[in-house]
C-alpha cells in the first residue's frame, strides 16, 4: 500500500480527503440518529426536543412511534411492530430561525452544489473506466493517461461533494427538522446503507487512482480495472438511493390515503418517477461530467506552451465533447420519459410545469439547449479545420446552421403571450396569428428531433473527414443514407403536423414515433458508416494542436450552458411540489412556501453556478499543482 | 494569467446573459399564493357559497388547469361546448348513459360523485390512454394537492349549476342564512397600489403609516420601521420581518402592545401582490 502515500502533495490530497470522508459520514450519522430517537433533545426549538410522542396530525409528532411502554397514538394494543403516523402539520413559528439565513435559499443553493459536484464525480468514473478499457484493448497508452488525467481533475471534487453533502444535512436539520424528521423516520434506514456505499466508494476510489501507475501492468491492471467498475457500481447505487428520497417527495408511494406511510420501504422507494430520474439523472451527469472535463482541457489548451501540450489538450477537449454530445443527445428522450411519468401520476403536476406557472421556464430551456446544440456543432465544424479532406463536407454546414437555427428558433417560440389588453387587441389574441402555432408540443417535439438528427449529421461529417471509404457498396450506402435521413426527416415533420388535429392526451403520444425515428435514423447510419468505412484510405492524419482559439470558448460554453441548465431543471423538479415538502403529504407551511418569480429563481441559480465556477476552478488549480509537483519530481 | 481572467470574464458574462434574459426577455408571472381553506361562515347566503364556488373552481381547486377551451384536456363544465351544455344542466344525461356505473341519482350527486371519485364515469376520449375510458386522469379533490372540505366542494357543485343557469340544489352549509339575503361577494381584488391595500385592510384602524393621513396607535407607528425593523428577531431581515409581522403577527409582538391584537389571517385574506406591495411601501417609506 506504498503507493498510496506516494508524493507529497497526493498525501496531502488523500489526508484531506479522507478527513472529509469521516467527517461527512459522522454527521451523516448523527443526523440520522437524533431524528429517530424519541428522547433526543436539540437546543434548536422545543419542538425538536420531543419528549414523547405528539396526537397524530400536530406539529412535530414523530412519524416512528416504537412498541414499548404505554400505547401511543395511532398504534394498536398488543402489537409488536412498528406503526407510523401522519406527517406533521406543522406551522409557520415551527419552523427555526438562524441568524443571518434565509433557509431556503441557503438550502437550494446548497443542496444545488452538492448535486452539480455529485453528478461531476459520478460521472467522471464512468468514462474514466470506458476510456481505460479502450486504451487496454488498443494498447494505445495515450488513452490511459488521459482517463489517468480525468479521474485526477475529479479527486478534489470528490472531498467538496462529501462537505457539501455534510453541509446540506446540516442545513436540513437546523432549518426544517420536523421535515428532515419525518423522511428519517421512512428512509432511515435506506440513509445508513447510503453512509456505508459512501465508504465503499471512497475505497475504491483511492485505490482506482493511488493505485493507477502501480496496477498498470498484466493483472493487476485487470484488477484496477475491476476497482473502476466497483466504484461506478457503488456510485450508481449511491446515486439510485439518493433519488428514491427525492422521486418520494415528488410523487410519494407506500402510503395510504390518509398520507400515513404503510411501513413497505420497498413501495415507498419504487414511486412511480424512481427510474425516470435514475435514468434522466444518469445520462445528464455523463453530459454534465463532460462538458466540465472539456472546461478544464479548453483552459489547459489556451494555457499550453509548446505545440505536444497543445495537442494531448485538443485531444482530450474533443474526448470530452464527444461524451458530452453523446450523454446529450439521449437526454430529451429521457427528459419525455420523466414527463410522461409526471403525467401519468398527477395529471395536475404535469400541467402545472409545461402550461401553468412554470410554462415560460421552458422558453429560457429551450434557449439554454439551443446555446447547447450551436456551441457543440460550432466545435466540431472548427474542428473540421484540422482535418485535411475536410473540405468536401464543409458546404454543408451552412444548411446545417440555417436548419439548426430554425428549429431553435421553433423551440423558443412560446404558445401564449402575455400581452396587455391593447397588445392583445393588436395581436388578435393571446397567441400570435402565425407563430402561435409553432408554440405547441407538436412543434416543439419535432424541432428537437430535427436538432438531434442534425447535429448526429454533424458529427458524421466530421469522422468521415479524413476517410474515403473504400467498400465496393459505397455509392448504396451513402443512398441509403441519404434515404434514411430524408425519410426520417419526413416522417418526423409528418407526424408533428398531424398532431395539429389530434385531441391533446392522444398528441402527447406521438413523440414517440418521433423518438423512434430519430433513433433509428442514428443506429443503422452509425452501423451503415461503420461497415463502409471499414479499411478505408486516409486523406491525412488528423492534426491534433491546430485548433482556432475560438473553438475552445465553444467548450466553455458548453460547461457554464450544462451548469445553468442543470440548475433550472433542478429547480423545476423540486419546484413542482409547489407548497409541499412532500407533495400532497407534508405541507410547508414556512414563510417561504410560495413559488418564486422565475427571474428571482434566475436569481439564485446565477450565484450558485458562479460559486460552482469558483470550486471547479479551485479543484482544477489543485489538480494542476499536483501535477506540476509531480512533473518536476520525475523530471 | 490572462486566458484565465478571459475565461472567467467569459463565463460570468454567459451566466449574466441567461439571468437577464430569464428576468427581461420573458414575463415575470406572479405564482398564486399557496392555497388556503375558505373560511365559510354560517352566516354566508346563498349567492355568496355560489361566489365561494366560483373562486374555488378559478383558484384552490385547480378545475381550469385541465376544463378549460384551450388545452382540449377535460370536457368543458361552464361553457357549453363539443361535450354540449354546460355540467350543470347535463349532469342529469349522464347517468342515463349506458356506460354510466356509478351510485349517483340526481344531478348533483353525479357532480359530488365526479369530484370525488371521478373514474366512476369517464367521458368517452378523456380517459387515460391505454384504459379505454374506464380511468381518469383526473385526481379526487377531496385528497392530495386539492383537498377540497366538504363544504368547499358543495360551494363549487352550487357554482356550476348557477353557470349553467339551473336551479341550485345545494343546501347551504349548516347554520347558513337563507338565500338571496345579501348581495353576492364579489371575487377577491388586489388593490392597486399600496395606500389602497392598507385602506382595504384596514391596517391604518390601528396603525400611523407615513404618507397616510389617518391613523390610529392601537398598534405601533411606523414611522423609523425599515431602519429598526433589521433588529427586530435575531436572524430575519427587515423585509422578512415586516412579512412574518403580517402573516404571523404574534411570531414577535412589539414591546408594549398587547399579543393577539392583530387579526391573524391577513395572511389569507391579502394576494400575494398585495403584501408586496405594503412590504414595499414600508420599506422605502418608513426609513
Amino acid at each position: 500500500m506504498g503507493f498510496l502515500g506516494k508524493g507529497l502533495f497526493k498525501g496531502v490530497s488523500f489526508r484531506f480527503t479522507s478527513l472529509t470522508a469521516c467527517l461527512f459520514l459522522i454527521f451523516f450519522a448523527s443526523t440520522l440518529i437524533l431524528p429517530i430517537s424519541h428522547n433526543a433533545s436539540l437546543s434548536l426549538k422545543p419542538a425538536f426536543a420531543t419528549e414523547s410522542p405528539a396526537p397524530a396530525g400536530e406539529h412535530a409528532a414523530p412519524v416512528l412511534s416504537k412498541a414499548e411502554g404505554k400505547p401511543e397514538e395511532g398504534k394498536k394494543e398488543g402489537e409488536g411492530k412498528f406503526t407510523y403516523q401522519p406527517a406533521p402539520k406543522i406551522k409557520v413559528e415551527d419552523y427555526p430561525i438562524v441568524k443571518g439565513f434565509n433557509s431556503r435559499i441557503a438550502v437550494w443553493i446548497v443542496a444545488q452544489l452538492h448535486l452539480f459536484f455529485g453528478a461531476f464525480v459520478l460521472a467522471v468514473p464512468i468514462f474514466v473506466l470506458v476510456i481505460e478499457g479502450v486504451g487496454l484493448a488498443t494498447k494505445d497508452e495515450r488513452y490511459d493517461h488521459m482517463a489517468h488525467e480525468f479521474i485526477k481533475v475529479s479527486m478534489t471534487a470528490f472531498s467538496i461533494t462529501a462537505s457539501l453533502g455534510g453541509l446540506l444535512s446540516l442545513m436540513l436539520v437546523s432549518f426544517y427538522p420536523d421535515f428532515f424528521k419525518y423522511m428519517a423516520g421512512i428512509f432511515g434506514k435506506t440513509m445508513i446503507i447510503y453512509a456505508l456505499l459512501f465508504f465503499g466508494e471512497s475505497f475504491c476510489l483511492y485505490v482506482y487512482y493511488y493505485g493507477w501507475d502501480r496496477m498498470n501492468e498484466g493483472f493487476s491492471k485487470w484488477l484496477h480495472l475491476t476497482m473502476g467498475l466497483m466504484l461506478n457500481v457503488f456510485g450508481m447505487t449511491l446515486m439510485v438511493l439518493s433519488n428514491t428520497w427525492v422521486s418520494f417527495m415528488m410523487a410519494p408511494s407506500g402510503i395510504d390515503d390518509a398520507g400515513v406511510f404503510t411501513g413497505d420501504i420497498w413501495a415507498a422507494i419504487r414511486g412511480p418517477l424512481w427510474n425516470p430520474i435514475n435514468l434522466h439523472r444518469f445520462i445528464a451527469n455523463i453530459a454534465f461530467g463532460g462538458s466540465i472535463v472539456g472546461a478544464y482541457a479548453a483552459f489547459k489548451f489556451l494555457s499550453a506552451k509548446t505545440d505536444e501540450e497543445k495537442a494531448h489538450y485538443d485531444w482530450m477537449g474533443y474526448t470530452a465533447n464527444f461524451i458530452a454530445i453523446f450523454g446529450f443527445l439521449p437526454l430529451p428522450f429521457a427528459g419525455y420519459w420523466l414527463m410522461k411519468e409526471v403525467y401519468g401520476y398527477s395529471q395536475q403536476m404535469g400541467i402545472t410545469a409545461m402550461g401553468g406557472a412554470f410554462a415560460w421556464l421552458f422558453i429560457i430551456q429551450a434557449v439554454l439547449i439551443g446555446s447547447l446544440f450551436l456551441g457543440a456543432n460550432y466545435y466540431l465544424w472548427c474542428g473540421m479545420g484540422r482535418i485535411k479532406g475536410s473540405e468536401r463536407y464543409t458546404p454543408a454546414i451552412k444548411y446545417l446552421i440555417v436548419v439548426i437555427v430554425g428549429c431553435f428558433l421553433v423551440w423558443f417560440t412560446p404558445h401564449t403571450l402575455i400581452m396587455t389588453s391593447k397588445e392583445v387587441t393588436q395581436v388578435g389574441g393571446t397567441h400570435h396569428p402565425v407563430l402561435g402555432f409553432l408554440g405547441v408540443m407538436s412543434a416543439k417535439n419535432t424541432a428537437v428531433n430535427i436538432l438531434i438528427v442534425s447535429t448526429f449529421l454533424s458529427f458524421m461529417l466530421y469522422r468521415r473527414s479524413n476517410k474515403i471509404a473504400t467498400a465496393s457498396w459505397t455509392s448504396t450506402g451513402n443512398a441509403l443514407q441519404v434515404a434514411l435521413f430524408a425519410g426520417g426527416a419526413i416522417n418526423i415533420v409528418t407526424l408533428g403536423v398531424y398532431g395539429y388535429f389530434i385531441p391533446a392526451n392522444i398528441r402527447i403520444g406521438l413523440s414517440i414515433p418521433q423518438v423512434m425515428t430519430t433513433l433509428t435514423i442514428i443506429i443503422v447510419s452509425s452501423v451503415l458508416d461503420g461497415f463502409m468505412y471499414k479499411g478505408a484510405k486516409s486523406t491525412g492524419p488528423i492534426e491534433w494542436g491546430k485548433m482556432g482559439q475560438r473553438s475552445q470558448y465553444a467548450l466553455f460554453l458548453l460547461a457554464v450552458s450544462f451548469t445553468w441548465l442543470m440548475g433550472l431543471m433542478g429547480y423545476v423538479r423540486s419546484a413542482l411540489r409547489q407548497h409541499w415538502h412532500v407533495y400532497t403529504v407534508f405541507r410547508d407551511n414556512s414563510l417561504d412556501a410560495y413559488t418564486p418569480t422565475l427571474g428571482y429563481a434566475a436569481g439564485i441559480i446565477t450565484i450558485a453556478v458562479y460559486i460552482f465556477i469558483a470550486l471547479v476552478i479551485f479543484a482544477f488549480w489543485i489538480a494542476n499543482f499536483s501535477a506540476k509537483k509531480h512533473a518536476e519530481a520525475s523530471h | 494569467m490572462k486566458v484565465f481572467i478571459r475565461i472567467i470574464i467569459f463565463s460570468v458574462v454567459l451566466s449574466l446573459c441567461y439571468w437577464g434574459f430569464s428576468n427581461y426577455g420573458i414575463p415575470q408571472v406572479i405564482p398564486e399564493a399557496p392555497p388556503v381553506e375558505e373560511k365559510i361562515s354560517g352566516s354566508m347566503t346563498m349567492d355568496q357559497y355560489i361566489a365561494l364556488g366560483g373562486k374555488i373552481f378559478n383558484g384552490k381547486g385547480t378545475c381550469t388547469l385541465c376544463h378549460n377551451p384551450v388545452g382540449g384536456r377535460a370536457p368543458l363544465l361552464v361553457e357549453s361546448g363539443k361535450d354540449g351544455a354546460p355540467i350543470g344542466a347535463r349532469a342529469a344525461d349522464r347517468i342515463k348513459d349506458p356506460r354510466y356505473k356509478g351510485k349517483a341519482k340526481t344531478a348533483e350527486e353525479y357532480i359530488y360523485e365526479s369530484e370525488v371519485d371521478p373514474s366512476a364515469f369517464v367521458v368517452a376520449g378523456f380517459g387515460k390512454p391505454g384504459t379505454n375510458d374506464t380511468v381518469s386522469p383526473m385526481p379526487a379533490t377531496n385528497k392530495g394537492s386539492i383537498g377540497l372540505s366538504e363544504a368547499e366542494i358543495g360551494a363549487v357543485i352550487a357554482y356550476l349549476q348557477k353557470s349553467a343557469g339551473v336551479q341550485v340544489t345545494v343546501k347551504l352549509p349548516t347554520g347558513a342564512a337563507p338565500a338571496a339575503a345579501a348581495p353576492a361577494a364579489a371575487e377577491p381584488q388586489s388593490a392597486k397600489t399600496a395606500e389602497e391595500a392598507f385602506g382595504k385592510h384596514g391596517c391604518t384602524t390601528c396603525h400611523t403609516i407615513p404618507g397616510i393621513a389617518e391613523g390610529g396607535d392601537v398598534g405601533p407607528n411606523f414611522k423609523g420601521l425599515s431602519s429598526r425593523a433589521g433588529s427586530r428577531v435575531k436572524g430575519l431581515s427587515p423585509k422578512e420581518y415586516i412579512m412574518q409581522s403580517i402573516v404571523s403577527p404574534d411570531a414577535y409582538t412589539v414591546k408594549g402592545f398587547e399579543p393577539g391584537t392583530m387579526p391573524a389571517d391577513l395572511g389569507e385574506k391579502m394576494t400575494v401582490k398585495e403584501l408586496d406591495m405594503i412590504i414595499k411601501y414600508l420599506m422605502e417609506k418608513t426609513g
